[in-house]
């Protein structure tokens, strides 16, 4: 099996666009951010959320919260794997009861991680709505859950992988497909 | 950042544990402590498993602690006193256990009198069995709650003084903290009166100083042991007057450790005896943190053994 880069998805400025237009979407549709608090679920919804908020901030010079949401916990595979994923911090000092929640991650795939982030969420409180906005939307979705906010939809196969990398994690900013091939 | 996984079904002993797996348990205990914070105090990360606790010996902290851990990690839990079951008509350990076991529980819970009986259960279940206290052997989750109470407070584990009071001999409390600080990277001083003190105890690292003023030079840590009434068959020390007068720790003797020592105790005290009620309500002391921290712990480990795929 080799690993390869298929095609660059989005660069530096392509995530930047994105994201920001997803940010006026959100005004636009919560009519303004009076309501809104940002949660990015670990690990990389959490810079995504962050820069997020400084969008919005840009936009309508007001700052609305951030906080991070891990999901370990409330996994549904983890009797299946045989790695044990580490457990990583929630770090939400804010209330969400009758917030508008707008939850952020870098892919859209299965559904599971929001299906499990929507119950870690509801554990804490209780939003007004759950808003969901996602950097790549790649389709085989295997629960009934859908993105409120896509920064790009890219149709992908099973063998596809999509690689999200950050600056702030990865030290690079870009979106890749990349395969694992038979040679 | 070095990636470490938790590769034991069970958990016996600190000894055995290497650096990187104490790190990975305080780092995850660290993350469980926001739980205890929430309103709702409850994640479904063990849903379906089931916990037993038996206890041949009597526990208030180390027992419920378990069992809210269990609780908040959504595992059923099922906790039973030796006192009215079927261990007074004279049913074995062993048969005991492989009921238990047969039944269909995922964790064993046990505290006993005997030295190596865990490690003896851990051979014959396939279960994951955990020591919640054996005999004079160890103690490991309160050793694990005491790094992870001390790294809390000072955000490091590794180049300090531990200096362990009272009965050395008799405890599975010192012998569990000995393993962890020497492991993590921590100096430890044991003192006590000379009958309490095992011969040898030098082998496993540690400092003997009979003399409590000087053994108390420098501490970071002041940890103060039980004396264990219970466990004295013949008397090792004239009277509990001339215990408290020697060695218990009092503010003057706390003035001769470092400004910012902690002092820790791992319940239940006995106050006037191996420690003063003002030393024990003092800002110095963590006690009570201890006590919350061990929930915390408690359900780390319970995680890391429980939740996740089974081990080939």
């Amino acid at each position: 099996m080799i690993y390869q880069e298929k095609a660059k998805i989005l660069d530096k400025e392509g995530i930047r666009r994105a994201l920001r237009r997803v940010a006026h979407e959100i005004i636009e549709r919560n009519k303004g951010i009076e309501n809104i608090v940002l949660v990015g679920i670990r690990r990389r919804g959490v810079p995504l959320a962050y820069r997020l908020q400084k969008y919005l901030k840009e936009i309508e010079g007001k700052e609305v919260p951030v906080g991070s949401l891990d999901i370990t916990l409330y996994r549904d595979d983890l009797n299946l794997r045989l790695d044990q994923p580490k457990v990583g911090k929630t770090e939400i000092d804010f209330s969400i009861e009758d917030k508008d929640v707008i939850l952020v991650d870098d892919v859209l795939y299965t559904g599971r991680t929001v299906r499990s982030a929507l119950d870690a969420l509801m554990d804490l409180g209780r939003p007004k709505t759950v808003q969901l906005v996602v950097l790549i939307d790649r389709g085989h979705r295997e629960l009934p859950i859908r993105a409120d906010y896509v920064g790009k939809n890219v149709p992908t196969s099973k063998k596809e992988l999509i690689e999200v990398r950050l600056e702030e994690i990865d030290g690079i900013d870009e979106v890749v497909i990349t395969e694992w091939r038979d040679e | 950042m070095k990636i470490v996984s938790w590769r034991h079904k069970d958990l016996l002993g600190i000894e055995g544990l290497t650096k990187e797996e104490i790190e990975l348990i305080i780092e995850t205990t660290s993350n469980m402590k926001e739980i205890l914070k929430r309103t709702i105090k409850k994640v479904p990360t063990l849903r379906g498993k089931t916990i037993c606790i038996l206890f041949y010996e009597p526990s208030t902290r180390t027992r419920s602690s378990f069992e809210l851990a269990a609780k908040y990690l959504s595992a059923d839990t099922i906790s039973i006193a030796t006192s009215v079951s079927s261990v007074q008509k004279g049913e074995s350990l062993l048969d005991t256990v492989k009921t238990l076991e047969a039944m269909g529980i995922d964790a064993l819970i046990i505290r006993h009198s005997s030295s190596g009986v865990a490690n003896f259960l851990a051979k014959k279940l396939s279960c994951s069995v955990i020591n919640a206290g054996d005999g004079m052997h160890e103690h490991p989750t309160q050793a694990l709650l005491d790094v992870y109470t001390v790294y809390e407070k000072k955000r490091r584990i590794d180049g300090m003084k531990i200096t362990i009071v009272g009965d050395i001999m008799h405890s599975r409390v010192a012998r569990s903290n000995i393993y962890v600080w020497k492991t993590v990277g921590s100096n430890v001083t044991v003192c006590g009166p000379s009958t309490l003190i095992p011969p040898g105890i030098e082998n496993l690292g540690v400092k003997v100083e009979y003399n409590i003023d000087k053994a108390l030079e420098d501490s970071d840590i002041i940890y103060v042991l039980r004396l264990q009434l219970e466990r004295q068959k013949k008397s090792l020390f004239p009277s509990l007057r001339e215990y408290h007068y020697l060695f218990g720790i009092t503010e003057d003797r706390v003035k001769k450790a470092k400004k910012d020592v902690l002092i820790m105790h791992p319940g239940p005290m006995n106050r006037g005896v191996e420690i003063s009620s003002e030393v024990a309500d003092s800002s110095q002391s963590v006690i009570n943190e201890q006590v919350t921290n061990g929930v915390a712990v408690r359900m780390a480990l319970l995680y890391l053994l429980l939740g996740g795929g089974k081990l080939e």
